[in-house]
């Protein structure tokens, strides 16, 4: 039975009480009693003690069913397969069983894998069916026990009240789920990290090579994890970026703020704003198809030996992406500096280009540097730009035409494919994403933090 | 009037209407600052017209499929019509070919004269043959893609003056070239197989669909979970909850949520759904649970202003008939401020479908050649097909790309005037 039709059936359920809690309450009413609650409410009430924890349980169930099922199976796995192997190794075989289970065959099974898979197919069997009667029984006993509970003077508008408020808290706190989820997932798979790799040689270390060897008497790269190269080129190619995006946001927002039209503005803003919502994939795909191989021709032409994946091409692009983000904050920082302030400069004979340097600029330059920060932050968590027109390897290098690496870069390349869960070098991505969560988290923050201070000056 | 006589040995004073070298500078400044303005506004506005202008042009040549339609007579005893899939009908195929290019017989040509014709064509003969077996035995046309290089030169790609050491076809292959177009055996039709066909390694096969039916999954998932969990944060948050330390709590929470980078909710997807719930790599659920956890923000943001846009007074009309808080949110609240909490989450759902980064960390870039069948089975997306294909040397796949994008800009452009039109449509000021 497929998981949509056992939702369905709950859902199904889960009206039925509702008709019968509402026929029941109409029912007293007819007879003359005096309800607390209209009977719609007596329906909703069984609707929800029938659906909701039915509906809690297959989610629960959903979520540990595929670790009870491998850890019930390894138990029954004949001692000489589980015994001393490390967690890889049993992975390995429990992936076996399971393409076996599914019909995968790849060469000749022994037969101690061919029964582990007969008892998987049977162990999963089992716990479908099981998870089905559970169901059926949490939704069942839910709806009897609600209907037990009605009577004239139930107050069940007050019952279904207080229980959709506590739906409402829970839904609430799945945003502090995420990010304890998000902090849990990298703190701990860095820490095991960073067991095997010293913090210090992480973060201050020169070299950056994260190949581990695939044979043990392997000569050459035997992982470097030292991040060094990382971070500069991260850092080198946001600070193109922001070259780029700085001052072409700031001019187009005085543009539109001080000297545009309403006509011109009312056009040119929302045409901005489509440069934000483009997928960054597609800039990615721009600056390998266009701006890459034009950066690259042009410096040829001028003598210059250009890198394919220069850091100039992709951190220009980037910088396109990031134009709407400074000029609307831009926008939005000098739109709200009072307009006394500017009729004072015009009052002193000052002419517009010196009301914006010297009075609006100066008043709205906390909103513009939270915006220029956010900016910063958006910069270097951006990954698909870098990931196809970026370099791959670590390179400390000052030439903007040269290939550099960045932190999203390496994580994508040291995840993507089938890699095992405890090779320093999978772990390695974590560790980088640590350290790009803090930093954009410090970034947001004093961001939100300068913005803060300065609504509160003209508000 | 005695300060506007001048003093000895200081400048003459001008007067007012008088024009001095200051004063130009002055306004030569401002009419610089403008024009700064402007050079901005262009080099943007120019790079987003060069972005969509080259993606235009490159896309071009998908827009069209260069096919070739071939006599084909599948003899009794090739087939067996119990079981037409079995059939050999590369050799049945390359039978036809033979027949026009009789002259061909050393074993270099012949590879050079298949490497002409997609590698498809037997599946397109098989299945022909499958659907109607009486065919088998008969003398019939069928119509199949050329391959890559062919398609190249229909569409002018290669260049037939380039010297033959810098072009990737041989002089006999541009003469069979030219021979199927004499004898009107070379079409281009619409390139439908790029939406309908699943992903392939033959740049004349590979299509879209299973990226779409993956991009709908996953959007599906990310609306099912986010747009209710969402609307119920923002509820509690916005109309609920006391100011105490746990709501200040959520709410910053809810803030640096939304600027988090994608690629550590890719991680968050990896370490969480796959390694810790052991869910299936490269599925659909996982990335829409990704995405949801993505989107969220967005829409409790989203929410939360239309919540805030609708007037107490209708609250206090309703809680003064009588109903609970919990009946005036349902019943008045929530139905007002729908059409920006729709607007929202649109806005949201059409971020997700661009989004790439996270969906790369959880294997949504594996190479499948079948469109999913529900959404616990490996698929791509949308945005990681365009990146396989972005990342394949063959020619081809550069306009299928571009072609891609424009799909996927199409979508995104469809989403936000729907969300544009919503908010002009609905849009109510109090």
């Amino acid at each position: 039975m497929s998981l949509s039709l056992l939702f369905a059936i709950i859902l199904a359920l889960a009206m039925v009480g509702y008709l019968l809690g509402r026929a029941n309450a109409s029912g007293l009413k007819t007879a003359g009693k005096n309800l607390h609650s209209i009977p719609a409410y007596h329906g909703y009430y069984i609707a929800l003690w029938c659906g909701l924890p039915a509906f809690l349980l297959v989610l629960v169930w959903l979520a540990a069913q595929s670790t009870v099922v491998d850890q019930l199976l390894l138990a029954g796995l004949p001692s000489h397969m589980t015994e001393g192997a490390t967690p890889a190794r049993i992975s390995l075989v429990l992936g076996e069983i399971k393409n076996v289970a599914a019909g995968r065959v790849f060469g000749t099974p022994t037969q101690a894998v061919l029964d582990a898979a007969a008892r998987y197919q049977s162990l999963k069997d089992t716990a479908s069916l099981a998870l089905i009667a559970c169901t059926l029984a949490a939704a069942v006993g839910g709806l009897a026990f609600a209907r037990s509970r009605l009577s004239p003077d139930f107050r069940a508008r007050n019952k279904v009240d207080g229980i959709l408020r506590w739906l409402l808290i829970v839904c609430s706190i799945l945003a502090i789920l995420t990010t304890i989820g998000i902090i849990l997932s990298l703190v701990i798979e860095s820490l095991v990290f960073f067991a095997r790799v010293p913090v210090t040689e992480f973060l201050f270390g020169m070299n950056w090579s994260p190949q581990t060897p695939i044979r043990a008497d392997q000569v050459a790269s035997t992982g470097a994890f030292g991040a060094v190269p990382v971070f500069w080129g991260t850092i080198f190619i946001s600070a193109i970026a922001m070259f780029v995006a700085i001052p072409v946001g700031l001019f187009s927002a005085i543009y539109l703020v001080e000297y545009a039209d309403k006509k011109v503005r009312s056009v040119v803003k929302p045409l901005l704003e489509i440069l934000a919502g483009i997928p960054t994939i597609v800039y990615g795909f721009f600056a390998v198809l266009t701006v890459a191989p034009f950066i690259r021709e042009f410096g040829m032409s001028l003598g210059l030996d250009v890198a394919s994946n220069s850091a100039l091409a992709a951190g220009g692009v980037m910088g396109i992406m990031i134009i709407p983000f400074i000029s609307s904050f831009s926008d939005d920082a000098i739109t709200a500096v009072p307009q006394s302030m500017r009729d004072g400069a015009y009052a002193l004979g000052a002419t517009k280009a010196e009301t914006i340097r010297q009075v609006l600029l100066p008043a709205a330059l906390p909103g513009i540097v939270g915006g220029v920060l956010l900016a910063v932050s958006r910069a270097i968590g951006e990954t698909m730009i870098v990931v196809m027109a970026a370099g791959l390897t670590a390179t400390l290098t000052a030439n903007p035409l040269e290939g550099v690496t960045t932190v999203t870069v390496q994580i994508v390349t040291l995840l993507i494919g089938d890699t095992e869960f405890d090779s320093p070098k999978t772990l390695a991505a974590f560790g980088l994403g640590l350290v790009l969560f803090i930093s954009t988290l410090v970034l947001n923050i004093a961001a939100l933090q300068v913005v803060k201070r300065y609504r509160e000056r003209y508000e | 009037m005695s300060d506007t006589t001048a003093r000895p040995g200081e400048p003459k004073r001008r007067a007012w209407y008088e024009k001095d070298a200051k004063l130009s500078r002055r306004h030569a400044a401002d009419k610089r600052l403008r024009a700064y303005g402007i050079a901005a506004i262009v080099f943007a506005l120019g790079m987003l017209a060069t972005l969509v202008g080259t993606i235009l042009i490159t896309a071009a040549p998908a827009v069209t499929q260069t096919m070739v339609t071939l006599d084909v007579v599948v003899p009794e005893g090739a087939v067996d019509p119990s079981d037409p899939r079995g059939g050999s009908y590369q050799k049945i195929l390359n039978e036809s070919i033979a027949r026009i290019f009789p002259e061909v017989d050393t074993p270099r040509e012949k590879r050079e004269l298949r490497q002409l014709f997609s590698n498809g064509g037997q599946y397109a003969l098989r299945d022909k043959v499958v659907s109607d077996p009486s065919l088998i035995g008969q003398a019939f046309a069928i119509t199949f893609p050329l391959s890559d290089i062919g398609d190249q030169l229909h569409k002018g790609v290669i260049d037939r003056d380039l010297p033959r050491d810098q072009r990737r076809v041989s002089d006999e292959q541009i003469g069979w070239y030219d021979r199927l177009v004499e004898q009107g055996r070379i079409s281009a039709p619409l390139n439908w197989g790029m939406i309908f066909n699943a992903d392939s390694r033959f740049p004349e096969l590979a299509g879209l669909w299973g990226a779409l039916v993956g991009s709908f999954y996953a959007l599906l998932i990310c609306f099912l979970v986010s747009f209710p969990v969402g609307i119920s944060a923002a509820v509690y948050l916005e109309e609920f909850a006391p100011k105490n330390r746990l709501t200040d709590l959520i709410e910053v929470n809810i803030n640096n949520l939304a600027a988090v980078p994608s690629i550590v909710f890719g991680l968050l997807g990896l370490a969480v759904f796959l390694n810790f719930f052991g869910m299936p790599r490269s599925a659909p659920i996982v990335g829409g649970l990704v995405l949801s956890l993505m989107t969220l923000p967005t829409i409790i943001i989203a929410t939360r202003a239309a919540l805030k846009a609708v007037p107490p007074s209708i609250r206090e009309a309703a809680i003064g008939v009588g109903a609970s808080k919990m009946q005036t949110v349902g019943h008045h609240v929530l139905p007002l401020a729908m059409p920006g909490i729709l607007t929202g989450t649109i806005i949201g759902l059409a971020q997700a479908l661009g989004e790439t980064a996270p969906l790369l960390l959880i294997g949504m870039n594996a190479f499948i050649t079948a469109a999913p069948d529900s959404m616990f089975n490996p698929s791509t997306a949308l945005p990681t097909q365009i990146y396989i294909w972005a990342d394949s040397p063959e020619r081809g796949f550069t306009s299928r790309t571009s072609a891609a994008i424009i799909v996927l800009l199409g979508f995104l452009v469809c989403m936000n005037a729907i969300a544009i039109y919503m908010r002009k449509r609905f849009e109510r000021r109090w």
